[in-house]
């Protein structure tokens, strides 16, 4: 595949991985953390394909297609407690929702 | 070709994640950039030689999280005053961008190292039917398990989306 290895696809992932980190930390929208997890999650699988292919090996698949199967239900979850937030607090902002921060 | 293919895709799914964190305006634009971002994503997978993957991608990522994603943001009604929360001060930005670009910095001399030339691999290497197999035979004790936790989601999600919790 020419000049593209599996150090090309490991600096996205690690770039998408950062990205969603920034996501995490800097915004204060519950939602929009929440997707910034999803993309930590992708980052993660795209390491994990890449790393399959690599040694021709895939194993690392199967794995990718766990956390796939854990990501959905995990969203299913959240998007739940999110709804529940918005209902008793009436809000997305997770300032609004200190009651366990000491 | 799949040269051009890796950059078109992982610049599309670059430039969109960083869309998905930066769109202040409503969470329905990150929503929607985070849709490119999981195709560009999927079109990786394909590069990788890891089609089922690339297809679950597409069918889960693209046509179902994020899907359920719209129906809550539509759901919730956010506008106005409620829609972006009040962003962190500045002393959290700048922690957050060392963290960030920290992670980067070890995340990408660790995965330096990933500079091996790939090997040939079989002809059905990533099919549906490769996985499938493995799936069903190495992996069944897996499966089940993933089942189980799938039906333990949509039990605690209806318990959590009920309007009252009691």
């Amino acid at each position: 595949m020419g000049d593209v290895s599996g150090f090309h696809f490991q600096i996205v992932a690690a770039l998408i991985f950062a990205i969603g980190a920034l996501g995490v930390l800097l915004r204060r929208n519950i939602i929009v953390m929440f997707m910034s997890i999803e993309l930590m999650l992708n980052a993660a699988n795209l390491s994990l394909v890449s790393f399959s292919r690599e040694i021709g090996n895939d194993q690392g698949q199967i794995l990718a297609f766990m956390v796939m199967v854990v990501a959905a239900v995990e969203v299913a979850v959240g998007l739940a407690i999110i709804i529940s937030l918005v209902r008793n607090r009436d809000t997305v902002n997770i300032e609004d929702a200190s009651q366990m921060k000491w | 070709m799949r040269t051009a293919l890796f950059w078109i895709f992982s610049v599309m799914a670059v430039g969109s994640a960083l869309g998905v964190v930066g769109s202040l305006r409503s969470p329905m634009n990150s929503a929607l950039s985070l849709v490119v971002s999981m195709l560009a994503l999927a079109g990786l997978y394909v590069l990788l030689e890891a089609q089922f993957v690339g297809l679950i991608q597409v069918m889960v990522y693209a046509g179902a999280i994020v899907v359920l994603f719209l129906f809550v943001i539509m759901l919730l009604n956010l506008r106005g005053s409620g829609a972006v929360g009040a962003e962190s001060q500045p002393i959290m930005k700048a922690i957050g961008a060392i963290v960030a670009a920290g992670a980067t910095f070890w995340l990408a001399r660790t995965l330096a190292s990933a500079r091996a030339p790939w090997p040939d691999v079989d002809e059905g290497f990533g099919t549906t039917r490769a996985i499938g197999e493995a799936l069903y035979t190495d992996y069944v004790l897996s499966v089940q398990v993933a089942g189980v936790l799938l039906l333990a989601g949509i039990v605690a999600a209806v318990v959590l989306a009920k309007k009252k919790i009691d």
